[in-house]
């Protein structure tokens, strides 16, 4: 139908018609999928919500004399680090706390600042206090560091996220007698809420559920900024169940993406303090999918009444590793406000924002049609997935 | 008929007084606690819904004044700062009153206050400090 290659020439000459995973499904009823396929060039997806599997890793610039964190002990703002590596090489995972926070101590904990909000403050341009504790060497004498510092003060800044973009996630209730706070927020005893954690219709991967126009190499939003699909994401799982439509009824898969911290933003990376459980990073991530056939369109215009999630119980049986669900509910259910698990009618809220999640979408779609972001061809499929041919 | 939903702020020496049983007895006033915290020689606290006639509610609130206790509409008592808000709606699941729920188009949070009833349940629920009591 088209080629990536037609796709970026188009975006250069300004011509490129891009639509959202949102607009796509008004744009299929109206004109059907051949049509769309033939006017539309790329469709764009977006994704905003806590994924704890994020954190950053930065070069620092060397003190006079020369220190070696690696093997040392290094915390920024009080909250821990890893320098496991070389001199001047430190990675911070966003659900990393300080020594004197309270933790669950004080139930339910509040986790006011961890590592998330480290990252939220660098992107908004604040400083951050980094201390260093280390082993002298005869090449890197100084034993102490301490030092004020902003993004722009390191050599090199770089989010690096292991496991983000759920492709399917549960509906989490509570069927026990007592609140429980968890990573998929509070739930209140007996079906108290139900909460969810997808953009369903306009989630990256819910919109190419057989991973056919992406995968490693795949250049994308990330956090207000650019990055890149550089691997699975960690419990990929390469051949779930699959319905008729081809969505995926079991765990799927996830991604695990990079991209240079400089250039994103506390709009699309913020700091998230869940009650109880912990501190976690809200990331903004969006996927253009270029429209090399219709398959492709036909895929994009899944409607939130197409998208199923399974409801589990986090009093029990998450906790124990329990298999199976209470059923199935959709996008649409859940969006609703109110779903209906074991007879009763439960009030359902999110832990994504589908608002913020239309943001990244709209925001890429308008990158790429104002030729400031330009499609890549994966270099490699993501396990499982099979590449669509003339891609 | 007139209603009001207020927070009464007791000094230390009124925690020994039946004031409200006074509102009730004295002004003819229908009273429903929303919320009470009375810490014993240093402040009580109370929301308080109060229903009657307008001149009821009038001299009511004059005899809360002479006696000493801060009257506040309860407005003020629990804010939503939308810059913080990311929109997730997971208050909404927890609020009772329907204070907090979804706007259907735009997926965005809207807060109601003359429907809150400060049970602060989502304040727990918002990861991002947005909600924030000032009881």
């Amino acid at each position: 139908m088209r080629s990536l290659e037609e796709i970026n020439a188009k975006i250069k000459s300004g011509k490129v018609v891009v639509v959202t995973a949102e607009e796509v499904v008004d744009l299929v009823k109206e004109k059907g999928v051949k049509e769309t396929a033939r006017m539309v060039d790329v469709v764009t997806t977006g994704t905003f919500g806590p994924m704890c599997s994020s954190g950053i890793y930065f070069n620092i610039k060397q003190s006079t004399p020369k220190i070696k964190c690696g093997g040392g002990r290094v915390t920024v703002d009080g909250v821990a680090a890893y320098a496991g590596w070389a001199a001047a090489d430190i990675m911070l995972g966003c659900t990393a706390m300080t020594d004197e926070d309270p933790r669950n101590a004080v139930y339910p904990g509040l986790f006011k600042f961890g590592g998330a909000h480290v990252i939220q403050k660098l992107v908004a341009g604040e400083k951050v206090k980094l201390q260093v504790r280390t082993y002298g060497t005869d090449c890197y004498p100084r034993k102490e560091y301490e030092a004020e510092l902003g993004l722009s003060d390191f050599n090199n800044a770089v989010l690096f996220n292991p496991r983000n973009a759920y492709q399917l996630y549960n509906v989490a209730v509570n069927l026990g007698q007592r609140t429980i706070y968890t990573y998929m927020g509070v739930l209140k005893p007996r079906l108290g809420n139900a909460n969810f954690a997808t953009c369903g219709a306009l989630s990256p991967l819910l919109n190419d559920p057989k991973l056919r126009t992406l995968g490693i190499g795949t250049r994308i939003f990330l956090g207000g900024g650019e990055g890149y699909v550089v691997w699975p994401g960690t419990q990929h799982v390469p051949n779930p169940e699959r319905d008729a439509k081809g969505l995926p009824l079991t765990p799927s898969a996830t991604l695990a993406v990079m991209g240079d911290l400089n250039g994103m933003n506390d709009h699309y990376l913020r700091a998230a303090s869940i009650a109880g459980y912990g501190a976690s990073l809200a990331v903004g991530l969006g996927i253009p999918l270029p429209v090399i056939d219709e398959e492709v369109i036909a895929y994009a215009a899944v409607r939130d009444e197409d998208i199923t999630f399974p409801v589990v119980d986090y009093s029990e049986a998450y906790p124990l590793g329990r298999p199976g669900s209470l059923g199935r509910v959709s996008m649409a259910q859940l969006m609703s406000g109110e779903i209906e698990v074991d007879g009763k009618k439960v009030s359902t809220g999110g832990m994504a924002s589908r608002a913020r999640g239309r943001e990244v979408a709209r925001e890429l779609k308008q990158r790429i049609a104002q030729g400031g972001f330009f499609l890549t061809r994966p270099v490699a499929a993501l396990p499982g997935a099979e590449l669509a041919q003339g891609l | 008929m007139v209603k009001k939903k207020l927070v009464l702020s007791f000094p230390p020496r009124l925690i020994q007084q039946p004031v409200t049983n006074n509102l009730i007895r004295l002004f003819d006033l229908e009273v429903n606690i929303l919320r009470a915290r009375v810490v014993p020689r240093e402040q009580g606290r109370i929301v308080m819904e109060l229903k009657g006639s307008a001149k009821s509610l009038k001299d009511g609130l004059e005899y809360l004044e002479e006696q000493g206790v801060q009257v506040d509409p309860m407005v003020q008592e629990m804010r939503h700062y939308g810059e913080l808000c990311v929109q997730c709606t997971a208050c909404t699941a927890v609020c009772p009153t329907d204070a907090l729920t979804v706007e259907p188009v735009s997926r965005e949070i809207v807060f109601e206050p003359s429907h809150c009833i400060m049970c602060e349940s989502c304040i727990a629920a918002c990861s991002y400090g947005a909600m924030e009591s000032q009881f």
